[in-house]
């Protein structure tokens, strides 16, 4: 069947509602407003206000809420409205979710999942339209994922529910409205594993979320002048599946990682150093990374895209490094 | 009371001995305010602390043996060594943690007492935290939120004057703090936390309100820490005649005072209070003691869970 990345979120949420009475799902505008990306459109009249909870602008004090309810026996959902605003609950998703599994010396599990967007490429400015999933991914006690296909976007909530421990899923906000096939009996998926999305030979194209779609195309253009790009969507940002990424890297020898947080300090310097430490000797050229530039994503459109990874720069990076090394 | 205080003055012992290390505050002074409190809990209650938890897990049901490991960094402590001083937990207690960000406990307490709500059980959860708590926005995103969804929860402010070295007229625009929490509009009055009965009969009032259903109760236990902030602390911002004078209203004398008038208590029993809670901290601190230290090996373990809950 056809349905957009927005309503297989829908689906899973519901699924998951249905499935166990011990799920709620709570956030900004998630009840009466139907969520602000429409998400949960149509949730608060089938489940009721108890289940589908609409909370103050208090992103503290709501994922802390949940984190406190996952301690006590309930299995929440919490939606922040943008990876921005996840900041103001960075103490309690930090100090609180991630820490209190080890500081209780394995006394009290967090199965929370905690849901928020991401990334730019909306016209959005700097506020709203950051990708700061890699700072996550920092940090030990969480698990970080990002969706980039129906599948996933299906799939990974319901494997996130079932974990006992706090999981982050960014939802990138340009694939809300991507529509494709998916099974009508599409089940849960695995959320420890990379994926291959297309095989190829000649270079590894490492990438997650949003920018899955724009390295896809960037292959085929690749593919149309003989190059045969194998792309590698990492899924789960912590824990980072390194096999995967290496066992390409080995068929490959070049890699390119493609990310739309900002290159210093960033989840590609992470990957990019792994690759490094687990392939050395397998590389033919260095790794190289395409990130957003280092600015506040700009308002005005040409200055955005100029700001962020496009395929066209995909596919101008991996012509260049196979150019000087045929 | 007595047997919280002389578990801290022992870990002050400890500390100077370099036996207990990080940060230590200590409760002293403050007793009479999670006696009085706990004294309205019941078993199936839950609690959430801050980073000065000692006095509130004693009374909880955590072991002294448990809470004098965990200090030590041993094995054999409530949190596995993990947490310490600042970090006591034991789920089987409902005892939530002491939590040591300020304000960072309240979030939990509403989620705590969320989860009750809605899976329709009678438990009230009593969360802990100091007047500096009052100033940091999560205080205030969570009495409006409590409030709100009508929450089971015993709001026990600790009002001890200052916010680790700021005296609370310094930091905040309105001193009267269970004015704060009525402007949410849920009961809140002030408490003389110097009074163990006066502590209890407030505490057993708020809980029955909570527990009927009516929503939180915010308590503003007015009171004081004799010792400094932590064990690091010279005390420069306050004076030390101030403290004297806040000493005469030591929560022991006096309740020791008011009982031995009323012929309730004398000499012989207050003897056994202190011999019994010294057998106690005595066997504690050779548990502490005889304790093991968790292997290097098991350093990454907790940081997940290795099989999934229930």
């Amino acid at each position: 069947m056809k349905i957009t990345y927005r309503e297989a979120i829908r689906q899973a949420i519901r699924d998951a509602l249905i499935r166990d009475q011990r799920v709620f799902l709570m956030g900004e505008d998630v009840g009466a407003y139907g969520g602000c990306f429409a998400v949960s459109k149509g949730l608060l009249e089938e489940f009721g206000p108890d289940r589908i909870r609409d909370t103050p602008l208090s992103e503290s004090a709501f994922v802390g809420a949940g984190i406190g309810a996952a301690m006590n026996g309930m299995r929440p959902i919490v939606e922040i409205m943008t990876v921005n605003f996840s900041l103001l609950a960075l103490d309690q998703i930090v100090n609180n979710a991630a820490t209190i599994l080890h500081m209780s010396g394995g006394q009290f599990n967090i199965p929370l999942v905690i849901r928020m967007t991401t990334g730019a490429g909306r016209q959005l400015a700097a506020q709203h339209s950051h990708s700061l999933e890699g700072w996550y991914a920092h940090i030990p006690g969480i698990k970080v994922l990002a969706p980039a296909t129906l599948e996933d976007a299906r799939g990974m909530l319901w494997t996130a529910l079932e974990d006992p421990d706090p999981v982050l899923i960014f939802e990138h906000g340009t694939l809300y409205n991507m529509q494709g096939e998916i099974a009508a009996d599409a089940v849960p998926v695995e959320i420890s594993k990379a994926a291959v999305r297309r095989a190829g030979t000649d270079v590894s194209l490492i990438t997650y979320g949003g920018t899955l779609g724009k390295t896809m195309l960037a292959a085929e253009h690749l593919a149309a002048s003989g190059v045969e790009a194998e792309v590698v969507d990492l899924r789960t940002l912590r824990p980072l599946d390194t096999t995967t990424i290496l066992d390409s890297v080995m068929r490959t020898h070049r890699a390119v990682i493609i990310d739309e947080g900002w290159r210093s300090g960033s989840i590609s310097a992470e990957i990019s150093a792994r690759i490094m430490e687990g392939a050395f000797y397998e590389l033919d050229l260095p790794v190289e990374r395409i990130c957003s530039a280092e600015v506040p994503i700009p308002y005005a459109k040409q200055l955005e895209d100029a700001a962020l990874p496009q395929a066209a720069t995909i596919v101008a990076t991996v012509t260049r490094m196979m150019g000087g090394h045929g | 009371m007595v047997r919280i205080r002389r578990f801290e003055e022992k870990c002050a012992e400890l500390y100077s001995a370099s036996k207990i290390r990080g940060f230590l505050h200590l409760y002293i002074g403050e007793e009479a305010v999670a006696v009085g409190a706990m004294h309205a809990l019941t078993p199936e209650d839950n609690v959430v602390a801050t980073y000065r938890e000692h006095g509130h897990a004693l009374l909880r049901g955590v072991s002294a043996n448990s809470i004098m490991a965990e200090m030590y960094g041993k094995q054999e402590g409530c949190s596995r060594g993990r947490g310490g001083s600042m970090h006591l937990f034991d789920a089987a207690a409902r005892f939530y943690g002491g939590n040591a960000i300020v304000g960072g406990g309240l979030p939990l307490a509403i989620g705590i007492a969320l989860a009750d709500k809605l899976q329709h059980r009678q438990r009230v959860t009593a969360c802990f935290f100091g007047d500096g708590a009052v100033a940091e926005g999560e205080f205030h995103e969570c009495m409006n939120l409590a409030a709100l969804w009508k929450l089971p929860v015993l709001l026990c402010c600790e009002n001890n004057l200052y916010a680790m070295g700021t005296a609370l007229k310094r930091a905040q625009s309105q001193t009267d703090l269970s004015l704060k929490a009525a402007a949410y509009g849920m009961p809140a009055w002030p408490v003389d936390g110097m009074d163990v009965v006066a502590c209890q009969e407030a505490a057993q009032r708020a809980t029955l309100a909570v527990r009927s259903g009516e929503g939180p109760c915010f308590l503003e236990f007015r009171t004081y820490r004799f010792r400094a902030h932590s064990m690091y602390d010279p005390q420069l911002y306050r004076d030390k005649r101030e403290v004297e004078e806040w000493k005469k209203l030591d929560p022991i004398a006096t309740f020791e005072n008011r009982l031995t008038t009323q012929g309730v208590l004398d000499d012989a029993k207050m003897k056994r209070i202190e011999d019994e809670v010294a057998s106690e901290i005595e066997k504690a601190v050779a548990f502490a003691e005889a304790g093991t230290f968790e292997p290097i090996e098991e350093l990454t373990r907790f940081a997940y869970s290795a099989e999934k809950p229930e």
